[in-house]
C-alpha cells in the first residue's frame, strides 16, 4: 500500500530531523527532559516544532508558508506598480471589518472575519481614491488619513469587543501583532482556497496583469479592461492581507507584502522570475517567523516574520548580482582602476611617440611631467600596469618597459582616442581644438566593432585633426615597439 | 448589540464626566489637546513636503529607540527616550534615503521596508524584555492616555489649590506641554524658513536657507515630538494626529496661518469630543478621540465652503444648467 509506504518515511523522516535536533541542542535539550517538564524550554520549543507532532505546530507552519506564498506574489504587484503603501493603508483599514466580523457571532469565526476584513479594506482604498478626487490632498496625506482613521474606528471597537464578557478570551488581540499558534484547522483551510484561487486567476490572466502593470495606456490601447483589472488586483491584495493578519497581525501585513516582493525586484527583471522568487522569500520568512514565535511562551509572530523578510531583503540589496550595493560598487571601482591603467599607458605611448619611439624604457620622471603628478602616483601607476602584466619595471620601479600585451593597449586606446577625434571634426563639424575632452572620455568604451566601423567611415585615415598619427592595425599586432620606427612607417592603408 | 453600545445619555455622558471625575478627564483632554496640536502643527509641514507618510514611518520606528533606551538606562527617564527616539528617527530618514538611493527600489517601498523592519525590532525587544521594559504590546499601537487619571490624588482641585497645577499633573502630561510649547515656539521663529523650503527649495537656497538642514531639524523635531506622544497615543494613532487636524485645516483654508490655527483648533475639538466618545461607548481614550478628528475631517470634507463636496456638487449642477455669461457672450 502506497500510503503505508508513506506512512512509515515520515515516520523515518521524523527520526531523522529528530536527531538533528539533539545534534543542535546537545545536552542541554537532554538535561530539560529530565528535568522539569512542565517549564519547557527554548530547546524543547524547538525541538516539538521540527518533529511536527504539534498539529498547532503544523498549522502555524502551513498557515505561514500560505500567506508568504499570497503575499509574496500580491506584494509585487503593489512593489513593481508604485503602489506600496496602499497595502500599508488597507491593511491597517481592515482592523473595523475584523471587529465587525468577530461580532457577527461573538466567535472567531474565520469566514466573516475573512468577509468583513476584505469589505473594509476594499472601503478603505475606495475612499483614498475618493479623497485624492475631490480634494487638493496629495495621495500620501489620502493614505495615512484612511488608515488612521479606519485603524481608530478598530481600535475604539477592539476595546468594547474585549470589554465584553466573551471577549477577552475571543484572542481578538491576537489580530493587531499575530500569533501563528492560534491558526486552526478552519483557518488554515480558508487560506489554502483563498491561495489558491489567487494564483489561478494571476495564473490565467498573467499576461493582462503583466501589462496593466508595467503600460497602462498600451493595455488600454490593446483592449484589456485596464480598470477590472485594478479593481481585481485590489480585491486580491485585500485578500491577502486578510489571510495574512492573524499570522502577521495588522500592523505589520505590509511588510510581509512590501519586504519580500523588494527583495525579489533586486534579482530579478522579469515579472513571473519576481513573483516565483516573492512568493520563496514569503514562505522563508513565514515559516522563520512562526518557528521563532514558537520558540517564546508570548512572543508575537507578525514582527520575527517581517525580521526575516528583513534579511532577506538586506542580503539581496547588498549581494544581489546585478543591481546589488556591494556587485555595483565593485564593477564601478573596476572599471575606474581600468579606465586609470589606460590612461597610464596612454602617457607612455605619448612619452614614446615624443622621442619618435627609440625602443628604451619610459622612466617615471618623463610619465610624472606628462601627467602633471607626483612621483609617488606615478609610482603606483606604473606598479598597477606591472600587476596586470602591461609592463616591466627596472631601477627600483623608474623605468618602464611596456611588454607585447601593454603596447597593443596603449596602441588601441590611442587609436580610439584619435580616431574619435577625427570623427568629431569630420562627422559633426566641431573645431579641432574641441575634440579632445569628448575623446577622454569614449576611448575607454569603444569596442572593436565600432572601431572598425569609424575607420572604414573616416576612409582609414592615418592622422588624427592635429596632426599625429593613428596607430593602425599593424602597430597593435607588432605586439612591440618596432626597434627602428619613422613616422613613414606608422599606421597602415592608404598613403597621401 | 446593546450591551456593546450602550444608550446616550446626556447627563452621564456628557455633564458628569467634567463634574465627577474633573481631574482625570480634564488632564486626558489636556494631553489630547497637546499631542495633537504638537503632532498638527509639525504635520502640517510634512504635509505640504509630501511627507505624510514618512511621519508615519517615524512614529512607527522610535518604538526601537525608545526600548533601547530603557533598557540602557533602566529607567523612563526623559533624556534617554529623547535621544533614543532621536537616532531612531535619524536612522529611519537615512535607512530610507539609503534604500531608495542605492537601489532600484522605489521611495514608497524603500518607506515601508524600513519602518517595517525597525517597528518588528522594537516590537520583538519588547516582548522579548517584557520584565524590563514598562511598555506593553498594546500600549505601542494605542497607547495609554486613559491611564493618566489613575495616580491623580483623589481631590483634583484641593491638590492644586495645595501645591500648584504643575506639582499635582503626571510629568508625562507637563512633559508633552513643553514640547508643545516648544513646538508653537519654533515654528513662528523659524516660520519663513519652513515655508519657503517647504514650497520652493530653490528659492530657499537662493534666500540663504539650507532645504537639507531644516529637512533633517524636521526630522529631529519630529522624532521629540513624536517619541513625547508616544505612550500616550501609540504609534499608529500619533500617525493620526500628524494627518487628520492638518488635512481637516487644509480643507477649510489656503492660508498657512489660518491652517495652523485651524489645526490648533481641531486639536482642541477631537480631544475634548474623544473624552466624551470615550466616555459614552467605555473604548480607548486615544482611539475615539482619532474618531472625533475623522468625523471633524469627514464634515469639513463634505462641507467646506472652498471646496466641498457640496460646493463641488452644487457647483457642478450650476455649470451643468446655465452657461455662465462669458460663455453666453463668446457663443454669440
Amino acid at each position: 500500500m502506497p500510503n503505508h509506504h508513506l506512512q512509515s518515511t515520515i515516520h523515518h523522516l521524523r527520526y531523522v530531523i529528530l536527531a538533528l535536533g539533539l545534534l543542535c541542542f546537545g545536552m542541554d535539550t537532554y538535561a530539560a527532559k529530565i528535568g522539569d517538564i512542565s517549564e519547557t524550554t527554548v530547546s524543547e520549543q524547538a525541538l516539538r516544532f521540527f518533529t511536527f507532532q504539534d498539529p498547532a505546530v503544523r498549522y502555524a507552519l502551513l498557515g505561514s508558508i500560505l500567506l508568504g506564498i499570497s503575499c509574496g506574489v500580491m506584494g509585487s504587484f503593489i512593489v513593481v506598480r508604485k503602489l506600496a503603501l496602499v497595502g500599508d493603508a488597507l491593511s491597517h483599514a481592515v482592523l473595523p471589518g475584523v471587529a465587525l466580523g468577530f461580532l457577527w457571532n461573538t466567535t472567531k469565526d474565520p469566514v466573516a472575519i475573512f468577509v468583513g476584513a476584505t469589505v473594509a479594506g476594499l472601503l478603505g482604498t475606495a475612499v483614498v481614491g475618493a479623497i485624492k478626487h475631490t480634494t487638493k490632498l496629495k495621495e500620501d496625506a489620502a493614505l495615512g488619513l484612511v488608515l488612521a482613521a479606519f485603524f481608530s474606528i478598530g481600535i475604539c471597537m477592539v476595546t468594547m469587543i474585549q470589554r465584553l464578557p466573551t471577549g477577552n478570551k475571543s484572542g481578538i488581540d491576537k489580530f493587531l501583532f499575530g500569533q501563528a499558534a492560534a491558526l486552526g484547522p478552519n483557518d488554515v483551510k480558508l487560506m489554502a482556497i483563498i491561495t489558491v484561487l489567487t494564483l489561478v486567476v494571476i495564473g490565467l490572466f498573467y499576461k493582462q496583469f503583466l501589462v496593466t502593470s508595467f503600460d497602462a495606456g498600451f493595455a488600454r490601447v490593446t483592449g484589456v479592461p485596464v480598470q477590472v483589472m485594478h479593481y481585481a488586483l485590489m480585491l486580491m491584495l485585500a485578500f491577502a492581507v486578510v489571510i495574512a493578519l492573524q499570522a502577521v497581525g495588522v500592523v505589520l501585513v505590509s511588510a510581509m507584502l512590501i519586504t519580500p516582493a523588494a527583495a525579489a525586484y533586486l534579482l530579478t527583471d522579469r515579472l513571473h522570475r519576481m513573483l516565483i522568487l516573492a512568493a520563496i522569500f514569503g514562505m522563508v520568512s513565514g515559516a522563520a517567523g512562526a518557528f521563532l514565535s514558537f520558540l517564546g511562551p508570548s512572543l508575537p509572530t507578525g514582527p520575527f516574520m517581517v525580521l526575516g523578510a528583513s534579511t532577506v531583503f538586506g542580503a539581496a540589496f547588498l549581494f544581489a548580482p546585478q543591481h546589488g550595493v556591494i556587485m555595483r560598487w565593485w564593477r564601478r571601482t573596476s572599471r575606474s582602476r581600468r579606465i586609470q591603467r589606460e590612461n597610464t599607458l596612454k602617457s607612455v605611448y605619448h612619452v614614446l611617440e615624443a622621442r619618435d619611439f627609440k625602443p628604451e624604457g619610459v622612466t617615471a620622471t618623463e610619465l610624472a611631467e606628462r601627467r602633471r603628478e607626483t612621483m609617488e602616483d606615478i609610482l603606483g601607476q606604473v606598479r598597477e600596469l606591472k600587476r596586470h602584466d602591461l609592463a616591466t619595471l627596472q631601477d627600483d620601479d623608474h623605468t618602464v618597459f611596456l611588454t607585447p600585451e601593454g603596447w597593443q593597449r596603449a596602441c588601441a586606446i590611442v587609436r580610439n582616442h584619435r580616431l574619435w577625434e577625427l570623427y568629431l571634426t569630420n562627422a559633426a563639424q566641431m573645431s579641432a581644438d574641441h575634440v579632445h575632452e569628448d575623446a577622454e572620455k569614449i576611448e575607454h568604451v569603444l569596442g572593436e566593432d565600432v572601431v572598425r566601423q569609424l575607420e572604414k567611415r573616416l576612409n582609414y585615415a592615418t592622422h588624427d585633426p592635429h596632426g599625429k598619427l593613428i596607430p593602425g592595425q599593424a602597430d597593435i599586432q607588432r605586439g612591440s615597439t618596432p626597434p627602428e620606427r619613422t613616422q613613414d612607417a606608422v599606421g597602415y592603408g592608404k598613403r597621401t | 448589540m446593546s450591551e456593546l453600545i450602550p444608550p446616550f445619555d446626556w447627563q452621564q455622558h456628557v455633564i458628569a464626566p467634567w463634574v465627577d471625575g474633573f481631574g482625570a478627564n480634564f488632564l486626558i483632554a489636556l494631553m489630547g489637546f497637546f499631542v495633537a496640536t504638537a503632532c498638527g502643527l509639525v504635520g502640517n509641514y510634512l504635509m505640504m513636503r509630501r511627507m505624510a507618510l514618512v511621519g508615519d514611518a517615524i512614529s512607527h520606528s522610535v518604538l526601537p529607540g525608545i526600548a533601547v533606551a530603557f533598557l540602557w538606562s533602566k529607567s523612563r527617564g526623559t533624556w534617554p527616550m529623547f535621544i533614543g527616539a532621536l537616532i531612531a528617527g535619524i536612522v529611519t530618514t537615512i535607512l530610507i534615503e539609503v534604500i531608495h538611493k542605492k537601489s532600484r527600489v522605489k521611495q514608497d517601498a524603500a518607506i515601508g521596508i524600513a519602518f517595517t523592519s525597525l517597528f518588528a525590532i522594537g516590537v520583538i525587544l519588547i516582548s522579548v524584555f517584557a520584565s524590563q521594559i514598562d511598555l506593553d504590546q498594546e500600549c505601542v499601537l494605542y497607547g495609554e492616555i486613559g491611564y493618566i487619571g489613575a495616580e491623580l490624588p483623589p481631590d483634583f482641585k484641593a491638590a492644586v489649590q495645595a501645591d500648584g497645577f504643575w506639582q499635582v499633573i503626571p510629568v508625562d502630561v507637563s512633559r508633552m506641554g513643553l514640547v508643545t510649547l516648544a513646538t508653537v515656539l519654533l515654528v513662528t521663529l523659524f516660520y519663513k524658513q519652513l515655508l519657503v523650503s517647504s514650497f520652493d527649495a530653490g528659492l530657499a537656497t537662493s534666500l540663504g536657507i539650507n532645504s537639507t538642514f531644516v529637512h533633517y531639524a524636521l526630522m529631529c523635531w519630529l522624532s521629540i515630538v513624536v517619541v513625547s506622544a508616544f505612550e500616550s497615543v501609540g504609534a499608529v494613532l500619533v500617525v493620526a494626529m500628524l494627518i487628520l487636524p492638518g488635512a481637516t485645516a487644509f480643507m477649510l483654508s489656503h492660508r498657512l496661518p489660518v491652517i495652523h490655527a485651524l489645526t490648533v483648533l481641531v486639536a482642541a475639538l477631537s480631544s475634548v469630543l474623544g473624552v466624551h466618545l470615550a466616555t459614552w461607548l467605555d473604548c480607548s481614550m486615544a482611539g475615539a478621540m482619532v474618531v472625533m478628528a475623522s468625523v471633524l475631517f469627514t464634515l469639513a470634507w463634505v462641507f467646506s465652503p472652498l471646496d466641498g463636496l457640496l460646493v463641488r456638487f452644487i457647483r457642478q449642477r450650476k455649470t451643468h444648467l446655465e452657461p455662465s455669461e462669458e460663455i453666453v457672450e463668446a457663443t454669440k
